[in-house]
């Protein structure tokens, strides 16, 4: 009987295997799929575990943090509630609602295993505590921000042309994330944030893209000389100056500095649409800007049909090139992206990838994950970057940007005033986006107002970007 | 080194667990290393030192690793129970001491365990009664559908099954052990299939009759499938004739077919095996949320596992249970949650080694009824690891037997206790010198 016996004990060693092989299955085959599985809650209980990591202002100034709650579980607690709310977003991790660096930061924050962690998995036990997210966001400019739009809709964004880090990002209306399920405190307040995702009409600012494509494609110099006069016919539709005022034989400096409507028309439509095309995406324009936020709550820049409202791809014959030269003909575009085109011409024509967080460090104080400064784009030449900042630089020191002027710092800049609603309502869209100091730019940044009642972007915009600048260098940025 | 010496040393690796599962759970509830975790430790060395003197006065040539197999088993579960019900422990830990009284007794009273022979059919019918009485309004209960066993209200809790398997085989391995010669000299080959003598194989036959019954009456699959398992493997000993197991496991699989797709509460179990993940099935009652959620369990496990008392077992803020049965049906789904892969790999290593040494046990017995004995007692004892576990991992459909050892349940741990009493008994024979 000793036969029979061994194979049984081999069928047994068979069927044990199988159940290894089983158990590898579910545990690491199959694993990923698993955990993903909608049905699986056991990650959701082990989320409302875990003390998430709080996220914090360049100064150390905390923006998120975790109180407890009932039964081992955290809630999220906003100090600063309304003033970093759309930066910061909110986590709701039952119902699993995240936005802003909440959501995109979300593994991070919620202690989620990286690397070899999360193949291997927490030898020494479970991670019940997430990683802080530092930002490069800046208290003292985001409360300049609030103080200067003092309630008006608009937003502010500011960046370092060096490296892309955001400084500031406020925009109006703001909400409180400490309360989602009835978050508005003010009149008007929305979770929708103005800085990238609405859709506003750069006006004049875009005069800069524009004068980039110009000069850096070889087309036109700065001292090129165009004929002003107002009005003229642009796409079959007479196109005027401020004021209907005329100009004669001048060159693009002079141009740009007094914001000459016709002479720009003109200089979009001699570049052509391609060449126009061609540096709008080196800018970042037609497609979402890479910034470490949720997809889902960033824009894309474009032109879109003013009879259709649908987007115009690049270069589409439908565009109305000369408006959209000059920052009309349907163009649509966020804060961030005006802020993006000031900064590349500031850093020299290198256009860096923008960024909210500079670091991640774990609950032991180590630093986990960096933001090495990286180029999202070479614009434009450096000779380009350095004639068209002179062109802004005259913006500012004699032109439709004098507001902006800081004493002792020379700062770099160009005004826009949309016009916007139907015709004959008189609402503009004011704008200013600008660099400093002119020699060594270290802050970018990009304001605007949304539907004032006829304002100019020199009047209300650009004193608001001197703020923000002024403040931004004195903390030493 | 003696054999008993080896047993001896063997104990200390199970005391060390106790120790270290123990400290690791406290350290994870309240950061607090108590030093009673240490006393656990104490007293469990010295119930199984009991054991050990016990064995050593009694049994001096028994086999010396399947006594610190057994601890090693045993105080896992306890350190595993305990973590995931403190209160539960302390009960298992009441019936490990009765489970040890048990198995002195045991050991004491049958010293010459074939006096049990004689007894056989007052054995298989005494098992086969009590298996039927979870069926009886008033003292039976039911989980999850199936009839699993009787409760005498404020006193206890009894599953049959847990000691009806070990009478089943006492009795096939008796029975066989008379006949086996007949069943194989008797036979013919009739279209190419050997057939056995209908006089002699009929008993064999009631067996099959008994394992369908308890489908149709108690709907416990899991106890069905192990009882007859443990019959072929008996059986297939006993003759060495494969064909008498293939024949077995046909009449086996359309009897189950045919129960499958008639008795409804088999057919569901059928289909949340076959689809878990199916959001219908998950949420109807008697449906996949168990299996899916052990599965969950597995999957947050990797290969190291999450360690111990970091499965999540209850959702923050509810009452109870993300997998419901953690301590007993699902215990390898949250073995596998907080060791991994690895230590789920262990665990069964650990069992498939004390198989081995009771298949070791039946190879070196001198007579028949010996060797059918201890082969029936491991096969039995083997056909239930897989069974349950085979039902966490969804190699076979889901069903309700205990983890021998592991799982919190005090007629599962007592009568497993007397089971490896009787193998320990027929090991100390089968080393005997010859006389």
């Amino acid at each position: 009987m000793t036969a029979p016996i061994y194979r049984l004990f081999g069928l047994f060693v068979v069927l044990f295997a199988l159940l290894v092989v089983w158990t590898s299955r579910w545990t690491v085959f199959e694993a990923t799929a698993l955990q993903d599985n909608g049905l699986n809650k056991l990650n959701l209980a082990h989320q409302l575990l875990v003390k998430r990591g709080r996220v914090l202002a360049a100064d150390g100034t905390v923006l998120a943090r975790s109180l407890p709650a009932k039964g081992g579980t955290w809630t999220r607690f906003y100090p600063t509630g309304s003033q970093f709310s759309q930066a910061v977003g909110y986590a709701i991790v039952l119902t699993g609602r995240y936005a802003g660096l909440e959501s995109h930061y979300r593994h991070e924050l919620g202690g989620a295993p990286t690397g070899l962690g999360s193949v291997f998995g927490p030898l020494g036990g479970n991670q019940l505590l997430g990683n802080d997210v530092y930002t490069s966001l800046d208290t003292r400019a985001q409360q300049v921000a609030i103080r200067d739009l003092a309630g008006r809709a608009g937003s502010v964004v500011a960046l370092d042309p060096r490296t892309g880090a955001i400084l500031a990002m406020y925009a109006n209306p703001s909400y409180d994330d400490n309360n989602i399920a009835a978050p508005c405190i003010q009149p008007a307040c929305s979770q929708f944030n103005n800085s990238t995702q609405a859709g506003w009409p750069p006006g004049s600012t875009f005069k800069v893209v524009t004068a980039v494509a110009a000069i850096d494609s070889g087309k036109f110099k700065p001292s090129s000389l165009v004929n002003g006069s107002s009005p003229k016919m642009i796409s079959g539709i007479p196109l005027t100056n401020d004021n209907n005022q005329t100009f004669g034989n001048i060159d693009l400096t002079t141009a740009l500095t007094y914001s000459v409507n016709t002479v720009w028309a003109q200089v979009a439509l001699a570049v052509g649409p391609d060449t126009m095309a061609k540096y709008m995406q080196r800018f970042g324009f037609y497609s979402r800007p890479p910034l470490d936020y949720p997809p889902g709550e960033i824009a894309v820049s474009q032109p879109y049909s003013t009879l259709t409202g649908h987007a115009q791809p690049p270069a589409s014959p439908d565009e109305d090139l000369g408006r959209i030269g000059i920052g009309q003909g349907g163009l649509r575009v966020t804060p961030l992206q005006m802020a993006m085109v000031a900064a590349a011409v500031a850093n020299g024509g290198n256009l860096m990838t923008p960024h909210l967080m500079t670091r991640v460090v774990d609950q032991y104080g180590r630093t986990v994950q960096t933001v090495s400064p990286s180029v999202y784009n070479q614009v434009m030449s450096p000779a380009t970057a350095q004639e068209v900042t002179q062109m802004m630089k005259r913006v500012v020191d004699e032109g439709t940007g004098t507001p902006a002027q800081l004493s002792g710092i020379s700062v770099a800049g160009k005004t826009g005033t949309a016009t916007i609603g139907t015709p004959g309502s008189n609402l503009t869209e004011p704008w200013f986006i600008g660099f400093a100091p002119v020699g060594n730019p270290k802050v970018a940044v990009a304001v605007t107002i949304a539907r004032t009642p006829g304002q100019f972007g020199g009047q209300v915009a650009a004193p608001i970007a001197r703020d923000i600048i002024q403040t931004l260098l004195a903390e030493g940025k | 080194m003696s054999a008993r010496n080896r047993e001896l040393v063997g104990l200390i690796p199970a005391s060390l667990l106790v120790t270290a599962g123990f400290a690791g759970v406290f350290i994870q509830r309240s950061n607090v290393l108590s030093n009673v975790s240490l006393t656990y430790g104490a007293i469990f060395l010295g119930l199984c030192v009991a054991g050990h003197i016990l064995i050593r006065m009694t049994l001096p040539r028994a086999d010396p690793y399947m006594f610190p197999l057994v601890a090693l088993l045993a105080s896992f579960g306890l350190v595993m129970v305990y973590r995931i019900d403190s209160t539960l422990a302390r009960q298992q830990a009441q019936w490990f001491v009765l489970g040890l009284i048990l198995f002195a007794a045991t050991i004491i009273l049958f010293r010459d365990y074939r006096r049990l022979e004689r007894y056989r059919y007052t054995i298989v019918l005494v098992s086969l009664g009590l298996m039927v009485l979870p069926r009886f309004p008033g003292i039976g209960y039911s989980a999850n559908g199936a009839y699993l066993g009787i409760r005498i209200p404020g006193l206890f809790v009894f599953q049959p099954a847990e000691f009806a398997k070990i009478g089943l085989v006492i009795f096939l391995a008796s029975y066989l052990s008379d006949t086996r010669q007949v069943l194989v000299v008797g036979a013919r080959r009739f279209l190419g299939v050997t057939i056995p003598p209908i006089k002699h194989f009929g008993p064999v036959v009631m067996i099959w009759g008994v394992a369908m019954l308890i489908l149709i009456l108690l709907h416990d699959v899991g106890s069905s499938l192990m009882f007859y398992g443990g019959l072929l493997a008996v059986l297939y000993v006993a003759t060495s004739r494969i064909s008498f197991v293939v024949v077995g496991m046909v009449a086996f699989a359309l009897g189950a077919w045919y129960l499958g797709t008639h008795i409804s509460h088999i057919h569901a179990r059928v289909e949340d095996w076959l689809h878990p993940f199916d959001p219908r099935l998950y949420a109807s009652p008697l449906g996949s949320y168990q299996i899916a959620n052990g599965i969950f369990a597995q999957a947050a496990g990797g290969l190291f596992g999450q360690g111990f008392g970091q499965s999540t077992l209850v959702f923050p803020g509810a009452k109870c249970c993300l997998i419901p049965n953690p301590g007993t049906d699902m215990i390898y789904a949250i073995i596998t949650d907080e060791l991994g892969l690895f230590g789920a790999a262990a665990v069964l290593i650990t069992y498939l080694m004390f198989v081995a040494r009771g298949f070791k046990t039946a190879v070196m017995a001198r007579d028949s009824f010996s060797t059918l004995l201890a082969s029936g007692l491991s096969a039995m004892f083997a056909l239930q690891v897989f069974v349950i576990v085979g039902g966490v991992t969804r190699v076979i459909p889901l069903t309700g037997v205990t983890l021998p050892f592991i799982s919190y349940g005090g007629s599962s741990l007592v009568a497993n206790f007397v089971l490896l009493a009787l193998l320990l008994l027929t090991s100390d024979r089968a080393r005997r010198p010859a006389q």
